[in-house]
């Protein structure tokens, strides 16, 4: 494992009795691409601001390249911000922008000249130099942002949904350009976001928060193909989730008792009668004319959706819920109305232990 | 024109009686201040009638020192309210802007009561307070006279020109080194200085014309010009008086254009440059 450049230890921060961060222990590798992934008010932003330093930490401590940050002005911390609606000073131009933290450190003249050219060059800005933000678009106020942030230097780079106010095409394309500049340049980025799509596309790891507690945190294929808990299964991507109890344990093959039906998966651990979910993704459900051993899943088959890459079919099962089909194309055997009985590999499914609260 | 349905000229009508209203209103409004002007330079004592043309009025307003000596006064009080009024309206209006206190909402309201309240009530105000610790009128307390109702306009004004999306701005700031200082005078100032702008000309205008607050505080020796030409007013306006606006008028009219045209070179070399 590569050195931390930033710890979190036992961080918590509350805004009077509202604790929005709890107990966050958290290493920030050197070099890696680190997502904080999560729905709004779950902490992610707070988090970030706690290690720029524009939020003091409630408890707990914050180390960048080791050395403890809770008393230093964010104007004295290695670190440097994207912010999520760019805050480019709007009576300077580009060039003075991207300058501004040379200018205040004093660097000569000449040498701020051939950085910031460099900068521009690096988000092919070059030749905006004269423009104010007012007269750029969204894209390239981006860029300027990412400019000003990075000719200091940083260590690590903290960016705060800074692609959320763009359009979805531009936004694919700043998801490829931020992830091609930070394995360029070798930062650490640490990246806010609530997309989890843009989360799995860019990052080396995820941290997955909700209500202000990290669930899970490993690459975008762990979290997506092996989630932790309930939230992170149902958060990452589509799924299908059943609650349930386990019914028998067969080495590590689970039959579970859910509302919906009889079904199986694979997982450790389990112990019959124990309280469970089961996260299945649509492009693994598989649907048959006939019942299927270990499965009582029979249902009726509500609609299809046409998407372009795929036709997703929805089955109403017998409790009510709906179980999410995906297919690249439609089945030709199957019509609306037509009872179909569910099931799936066991080890395509995810067996997850159910968390207190 | 027969080609005119109803409603066209209907329509047509309507826009005319428009143009006569608005001609009107500006004959209304402008026929004193060019009558003063034209008379500025009648070779007549009382402005009743065109006796032909004469310079002797700005000759002797020139000479006139009571006059000159309370323009001097009136302008350094203004220059000195709005100074005051601006750094004070900076710092209050960023104070009720971005932070949050306990009784916030009262401080705010409290604003306007200046505002609002009869300037002869706050002079009268002034002046028993004044009396009653022998603060010696003059200078002095004409100008604290003029910022008691220049500094509510000042924060009002700056105000309403801080953005309401919080410090980010600030804390992009700090976050590529500045300090609070640096921040201040480099990010804050320049961003707000549209509104700061406006609040100086606003407390300068108000400090300049005003009659009520300076009247009751001036003292014995000196007064203010807009008190003096409402005591010549009790024998008579003379026509170096008309001079006198007149060439102030004039000074209001270049200051203007020159403050226009200023902004449109800018505008037109912002454009240039977008056009690169």
């Amino acid at each position: 494992m590569a050195e931390a450049i930033v710890t979190l230890t036992d961080v918590e921060k509350s805004f009077g009795s509202n604790l929005v961060v709890q107990k966050m222990n958290l290493d920030i590798e050197a070099g890696e691409f680190l997502t904080l992934l999560g729905p709004s008010g779950c902490g992610k932003t707070t988090t970030l601001r706690m290690i720029a330093g524009f939020e003091d930490t409630s408890a707990g401590s914050i180390k960048v390249q080791g050395e403890p940050v809770e008393d230093k002005e964010p104007y004295q911390r290695d670190v440097n911000t994207v912010f999520q609606n760019y805050s480019l000073f709007p009576h300077m131009n580009v060039y003075d922008n991207v300058a501004y933290g040379l200018t205040i450190k004093k660097v000569p003249k000449d040498e701020i000249k051939t950085r910031v050219g460099k900068m521009l060059e690096l988000v092919q800005l070059t030749g905006y130099e004269k423009r104010k933000p007012d007269a750029l678009s969204g894209g390239q106020k981006q860029r300027v942002a990412i400019a000003r942030a990075l000719i200091n230097n940083p260590k690590v780079l903290l960016l705060d949904e800074p692609l959320g106010a763009l359009d979805l095409k531009l936004r694919k394309q700043m998801q490829l350009e931020l992830k091609r500049l930070q394995k360029r340049l070798g930062i650490t980025f640490v990246y806010v976001t609530h997309d989890q799509e843009e989360a799995l596309t860019m990052s080396d790891r995820i941290a997955v928060m909700n209500g202000g507690v990290i669930d899970q945190l490993g690459s975008p294929k762990e979290i997506y193909d092996h989630p932790k808990t309930r939230f992170v299964a149902s958060f990452i991507g589509e799924s299908n989730i059943f609650d349930g109890t386990v019914q028998a344990v067969d080495g590590t093959l689970l039959t579970v008792e859910t509302p919906a039906g009889l079904m199986q998966t694979r997982g450790e651990g389990f112990a019959v009668g124990e309280a469970m979910h089961i996260s299945i993704r649509p492009e693994h459900l598989l649907a048959e004319k006939q019942p299927v051993p270990g499965f009582d899943l029979a249902g009726r088959v509500k609609d299809f959706t046409y998407l372009g890459t795929a036709v997703k079919t929805a089955i109403d099962l017998k409790d009510g819920t709906e179980a999410k089909f995906s297919r690249i194309e439609q089945d030709a055997e199957c019509a609306e109305g037509d009872t179909v009985y569910v099931h799936w590999k066991p080890e395509k499914s995810v067996a997850i232990k159910k968390t207190a609260g | 024109m027969n080609h005119l349905t109803k409603v066209q000229r209907k329509r047509r009508a309507l826009r005319v009686l428009g143009d006569v209203y608005a001609v009107l209103i500006y004959t209304v409004l402008y026929i004193p201040v060019a009558v003063m002007m034209i008379f500025s330079f009648n070779n007549q004592r009382y402005n009743y009638y065109w006796n032909g043309f004469t310079t002797q009025w700005y000759e002797k307003l020139f000479n006139n020192s009571a006059i000159i000596d309370s323009l001097w006064y009136s302008v350094i009080i203004a220059v000195l309210s709005t100074v005051i009024s601006v750094v004070v309206g900076t710092l209050g209006a960023l104070g009720l802007k971005r932070y949050e206190f306990r009784g916030k909402k009262l401080v705010n309201s409290m604003l306007y009561i200046p505002i609002i309240v009869p300037e002869i009530v706050l002079a009268v105000a002034l002046l028993i307070i004044f009396m009653t610790f022998g603060f010696s009128l003059g200078m002095g307390s004409i100008l604290i006279g003029h910022c008691t109702f220049c500094i509510p306009y000042a924060v009002v004004t700056i105000k309403g020109r801080i953005s309401g999306d919080g410090n980010s701005l600030e804390e992009a700031s700090m976050d590529l080194g500045a300090n609070r200082m640096q921040t201040f005078f480099r990010v804050t100032l320049p961003s707000i200085m549209p509104g700061v702008m406006s609040a100086a000309f606003l407390a300068f205008t108000l400090s300049i014309d005003d009659v009520v607050m300076s009247n009751m505080l001036a003292g014995a020796k000196n007064s203010t010009l807009p008190v003096l030409i409402l005591s010549m007013n009790k024998s008579g306006i003379t026509p170096d008086v008309n001079a006198l606006t007149t060439l102030m008028i004039l000074a209001i009219v270049a200051a203007m254009l020159l403050s226009g045209g200023v902004k449109a070179l800018l505008a037109r070399r912002a454009k240039r440059l977008e056009a690169e």
